[in-house]
């Protein structure tokens, strides 16, 4: 097999050198503390840490704004162009030594070929390295963000109560910079927080789930072919527009509407409504709940549809007792993904329902949401350290506790049924 | 027109021969589309009471497509065009005032592969008998359904079983799970589309059996690709081939001394 035996020397002389280059990046940094540190003065040493970073940043991005450092009295002449040989010295040495080493093992495994040399098994165990090496890039991405988020987290409950975060019901995270400012330390209760959010989600759910459901009973059942083709897509099309345009349209068209039908009737309404946000939000997920319900119906088996309907039953009694059953699993997913969303969409809610924390479940009044509140903590010029701050990861760790809960929920049920019914 | 019609009654009295019962499903003239290609030629044919009437032929004849027409299941299909008549007791099926699903209560129909709803035993019987109202106490449900059940044979099989998922249950004993759940709606016909296809033999066996136990009551009519079986369950035979029905008849003339030579080709195993 040449092709692999090409694919085994390629992967030999290219493989363990780019490994190399990794490896040399994340010891970069401390090669040039060893060769940096001993041509500055004392004076600078005792500085900290900020002027090494300083020249080695020069030295790094741009050799001749050297002459910047030889100006301000960091270093002298001679030492900046010995540290700029010696620098190139060992991108050289660095480099070179590289392509002698991949010209060396493409050698190696080039002279280990013969016809009767076995490369595909081998060339098949280094894919599967490298496969599993990606696989694993990806989980230990999110591993690391869950522990930024745990330690976070921690820092904030250290100047913060847990109790007071998770069960208070007052959200005013204005911590005073100065210490004699009114108001001065804030108050870091999320209960108004995750109401709002619950609130919105339970308007968009109460508009998506029925219509979706609908649209993919129609879509699914009664559409003849042509008009499930041109229909499906629209409706997908609702999926890709952007939140920001949603969310303006929820501001300035659905948001005024909505307040002048409540006054109509007698209502007070806010011009930024929970009620508003949470229409156009429901109207934003209706694809992903009719979508998804519409595949799984549409794999009910055709079978099981014609037993029902032989039976004499009319579509609708079919749709009713046989195919929603069959494909409540996927329908629960499809649900519990549009809720998801819900949960986490912000651009909607930052501009129709408002940043005010009440802690209300009348969907009439301006409510705010915890994804709404994570952007406000973190916009702006803020210390990294403060409370208000941190509150943000504290914020951020809760949501993600409760849409794992969701998608664990959620697969609890699917497997349940799915036992149930295959 | 109503010569017209006596003529065709008469050239199909010639052709359905001896028939010593009265007939329930009488197609005249039934032509079937799929679009612009044609599936079924004018069908002539009368299907007796309480008999086990086989239709046999060759894949893509037409058979399938001919037994969907006596319950009306080609309307399911966008495309598909029935043209012809087919009365069933008298009454044009494809008349416009025809209720489709309640023509359809009347007929049961057992498919190809068993096809038990994702539902207990007992709901899979139950379904039709709740579907239609007919029975409203829990008692008489449960008397029907294991009533049906015993008729199917698959009683004494299930009858500690009836909470779990009809899937749950054998191939076989899911075909005749199909069969009790089209008893319980007290069909007088019960169309079968090679119910054995998807069995083993012993499990066919049984099925046999039990259709042989059926025509005491129930109007059958079998689609079927093994010619021992038409000739073990049926007493009328029908040969369709190419769209067209080439021969009916007692099911031993038509293995016996079939009168086309090209029904004798088939059912000897010369072609097809």
């Amino acid at each position: 097999m040449p092709i692999y035996h090409g694919l085994y020397v390629s992967l030999w002389s290219t493989l363990l050198p780019i490994f190399l280059i990794i490896l040399l990046l994340f010891f970069k940094d401390s090669y040039l503390n060893y060769i940096v540190i001993p041509f500055l003065s004392e004076e600078t040493i005792d500085l900290g840490i900020d002027e090494i970073l300083y020249v080695k940043s020069f030295l790094i991005n741009n050799i001749s704004s050297l002459s910047t450092l030889i100006s301000s009295g960091f270093i002298s002449e001679g030492d900046a162009n010995l540290l700029v040989e010696k620098y190139q010295e060992s991108r050289v040495v660095s480099f070179s030594s590289l392509v002698l080493l991949s010209i060396i093992l493409g050698f190696v495994s080039y002279k280990k070929l013969s016809v009767r040399y076995d490369a595909r098994r081998r060339v098949e165990r280094i894919l599967k390295f490298i496969f599993f090496v990606f696989s694993t890039i990806a989980v230990l991405t999110t591993v690391g963000i869950i522990f930024s988020l745990i330690f976070e987290t921690l820092r904030f409950f250290s100047q913060v109560g847990f109790f007071d975060f998770v069960f208070g019901t007052h959200w005013s995270p204005q911590t005073a910079i100065r210490e004699d400012q009114v108001g001065s330390s804030g108050s870091f209760g999320s209960i108004p927080l995750f109401t709002g959010t619950l609130l919105i989600t339970a308007v968009a759910m109460s508009i998506a789930a029925p219509l979706g459901l609908y649209s993919a009973i129609f879509l699914s059942q009664y559409a003849k072919p042509k008009t499930r083709d041109f229909l499906k897509p629209i409706l997908e099309i609702l999926a890709g527009i952007p939140t920001v345009v949603y969310g303006f349209f929820a501001a300035l068209t659905v948001g005024p509407f909505v307040r002048s039908c409540g006054e109509y009737i007698g209502l007070t309404v806010a011009t930024e409504s929970a009620l508003a946000a949470g229409l156009v939000m429901g109207v934003m997920i209706i694809p992903y709940v009719s979508s998804l319900s519409d595949d799984v119906m549409t794999a009910v088996p055709l079978s099981l549809r014609d037993g029902s309907l032989a039976l004499g039953a009319t579509k609708a009694e079919t749709v009713k007792k046989v195919i929603i059953p069959a494909a409540l699993p996927g329908i629960v997913s499809a649900l519990l993904l549009a809720i998801s969303r819900a949960i986490g969409e912000t651009m909607i809610v930052v501009m129709a329902a408002g940043l005010a924390a009440n802690l209300t479940a009348n969907p009439l009044s301006a409510v705010t949401t915890v994804t709404v509140q994570i952007v406000t903590l973190l916009v702006g010029d803020q210390e990294f350290d403060s409370a208000k701050t941190l509150a943000a990861f504290a914020l951020g760790l809760m949501l993600f506790v409760i849409t794992l809960a969701l998608n664990v929920f959620a697969m609890i049920i699917v497997r349940r049924y799915r036992e149930r019914y295959e | 027109m109503k010569l017209n019609g006596d003529l065709i009654m008469d050239e199909q009295k010639e052709q359905n021969n001896i028939r010593n019962k009265k007939s329930l499903i009488e197609c005249r003239g039934v032509d079937v589309f799929y679009g612009d290609k044609q599936a079924l030629f004018g069908i002539n044919l009368d299907i007796g009471e309480k008999e086990v009437t086989s239709l046999i032929g060759p894949s893509g004849c037409g058979k399938s497509t001919f037994l969907r027409c006596i319950n009306r299941m080609n309307d399911v299909i966008e495309i598909c065009k029935v043209e012809g008549n087919i009365k069933i007791d008298n009454e044009d099926i494809y008349h416009p005032d025809v209720d489709v699903v309640e023509l359809r209560s009347r007929i049961g129909m057992v498919f190809q592969k068993p096809n038990p709803f994702p539902k207990s035993v007992y709901d899979n019987v139950a379904y039709g008998p709740k579907l239609h109202g007919r029975i409203l106490h829990k008692d008489d449900l449960d008397a029907k359904v294991e009533k049906s059940l015993e008729r199917a044979g698959l009683w004494s099989e299930v009858k500690d079983r009836l909470g779990e998922p009809g899937t749950s249950l054998s191939g076989g004993q899911q075909q005749r799970l199909c069969i009790a759940r089209a008893i319980a709606i007290d069909p007088s016909i019960i169309l079968m589309d090679e119910p054995c296809s998807a069995l083993d033999p012993i499990a066919t066996a049984k099925i046999e059996e039990l259709i042989d136990e059926l025509k005491d009551n129930f109007t059958i009519t079998i689609v079927t690709h093994s010619m021992q079986q038409a000739a073990r369950v049926s007493q009328r035979t029908a040969f369709f081939h190419l769209g067209k029905l080439i021969e009916v008849g007692d099911t031993e003339k038509i293995f016996r001394s079939p009168d086309h030579e090209q029904t004798e080709a088939y059912v000897t195993g010369r072609y097809g």
